[in-house]
């Protein structure tokens, strides 16, 4: 078909298009002029039926989560949102990468956290920055958390059920006050004060339950993140390698710090010897 | 999954001038979960030699208890202590006494001659196929980088010291890429003299 097309031959009966491969060109290259527009291989099923994009030919499950295995944290305390997140990126038992940045900087008073597929979490963080921006632009004024969050969630709505991963939180700071939004790739949207995510999240919540309070001093929120990541990425083997906090002010994000997990295992050990 | 990587873990010997050795990482986990950190999985079977035995932890344990039944009642019987020649084609056969439903252990048998010290390296898969090289055996996990690891920092006639750095650092770079294998390390050095 393909062929015959470039040699411009023309259907049966059927009046002969101008430009057919400007056309083309246009087809072709969708996502320039909507980022939220994947390529979708044909159907496989009858008429009226979604294919499976999550099994082979076969019936076999297909294989192509990367960066599953993560633990992510976010909670609201009286001086706005923390955020703590690890950086292993593991495909099955191997570790693709110990540097990852999952804390994602959407704009000066929006973070996104990914968890699940890197590629997915990325590749949607980045449209909703432009979503974000073109907001902003269009409307003079930055747009809400939850109005961020919905914009995502409504994305990658429409790809239910086609193998997409992701679960993520946004943080940010808008004209109603610290936001923190949970939104992933099954639909669900929810706001809430404590959230975890990943493979990790279990040992995380333990510690994070354990030491929360609303009235917890920076320092202390700082460091019940950075602990309860710290106990995540030691029980959880698809957790490790850098903690990152990051911490959601009235003025904007504010980087606070990154520790590698081992500093911390040591650091948290004499701390212990010490009492 | 293989049942072979349900636990995870790390292991490697190497040979060196007059000299060999083992090491394997400390972990006990199941699957992702790490459960232990202090898990071991290399065993003194005499002054001159050692066996470890990376793969499922609870046919680790059971392996290591019968070949050391049968090192014991060798030992007896011939009054003398088992060479690590010996000691491999005795865990090889007992390995493939289980052909048809086996313990999933790859062992790694490092020692020196009871008589003659010569180093002596080697490793086995579950069913005991004996893999005898001359310069270094890996196992566990982590493998494919402990392949690596050795195929570039090992040499020939390492001494002693040089053969713990050697061995050391080709474990610690290996199982920093390996998810379920880590928490902790320990390396053996055999030589003639203790």
């Amino acid at each position: 078909m393909a062929l015959a097309e470039v040699c411009g031959m023309q259907d049966y009966m059927l009046p002969r298009r101008e430009n057919y491969l400007n056309d083309e060109i246009f087809k072709m290259s969708l996502n320039f002029t909507n980022n939220a527009a994947l390529g979708i291989p044909p159907m496989i099923g009858a008429i009226g039926t979604t294919a499976d994009f999550t099994k082979d030919d076969n019936g076999k499950e297909l294989k192509i989560h990367f960066d599953h295995g993560t633990t992510t944290l976010g909670f609201m305390y009286k001086n706005g949102i923390v955020l703590a997140v690890d950086s292993r990126a593991t495909g099955g038992q191997f570790i693709g990468s110990q540097t990852m940045k999952k804390i994602v900087e959407i704009n000066n008073f929006l973070l996104g956290t990914l968890a699940g597929g890197a590629a997915d979490c990325v590749y949607w963080d980045r449209v909703l920055a432009k979503q974000c921006r073109m907001y902003e632009l269009r409307n003079r004024e930055r747009i809400s958390v939850a109005a961020a969050s919905k914009l995502m969630a409504n994305m990658v709505y429409n790809y239910k059920g086609m193998g997409l991963s992701m679960g993520m939180m946004l943080a940010g700071w808008d004209k109603r006050g610290p936001q923190l939004y949970y939104v992933d790739s099954e639909g669900t949207r929810t706001p809430g004060k404590i959230f975890s995510v990943g493979s990790g999240s279990i040992y995380a919540f333990g510690v994070l339950d354990s030491g929360y309070k609303w009235d917890l001093s920076d320092q202390e929120a700082y460091d019940l993140g950075r602990r309860s990541i710290y106990h995540a990425t030691h029980r959880d083997s698809a957790s490790g390698g850098i903690v990152r906090v990051y911490h959601m002010q009235e003025t904007g994000w504010v980087h606070i710090d990154d520790n590698d997990c081992n500093d911390l295992h040591y650091k948290y050990l004499e701390e212990k010897n010490q009492v | 999954m293989s049942i072979l990587a349900y636990n995870g873990g790390a292991m490697l010997a190497m040979k060196g001038d007059g000299c060999v050795s083992i090491a394997a990482d400390k972990r006990y986990g199941i699957q992702m979960q790490t459960v232990g950190t202090n898990f071991q999985k290399i065993f003194e079977m005499g002054p001159h030699l050692y066996v470890g035995l990376p793969g499922l932890a609870t046919d680790t344990q059971t392996v290591m208890e019968k070949m050391r039944f049968r090192k014991n009642l060798y030992e007896l019987k011939e009054n003398r202590r088992i060479s690590p020649k010996v000691m491999a084609s005795l865990l090889s056969n007992m390995l493939y006494e289980k052909r048809f439903g086996p313990f999933f252990v790859e062992p790694i048998v490092a020692g020196l001659d009871p008589i003659t010290y010569e180093p002596f390296i080697c490793n086995m898969d579950l069913i005991g196929c004996i893999n005898k090289p001359e310069e270094f055996v890996v196992g566990g996990t982590a493998s494919a980088q402990l392949y690596g690891m050795c195929e570039s920092v090992w040499e020939p006639n390492l001494g002693p010291e040089d053969l713990f750095e050697t061995t050391s650092q080709a474990l610690m770079n290996a199982f920093d890429r390996d998810a379920i294998s880590g928490w902790g390390a320990v390396v053996y050095i055999i030589e003639k003299i203790r």
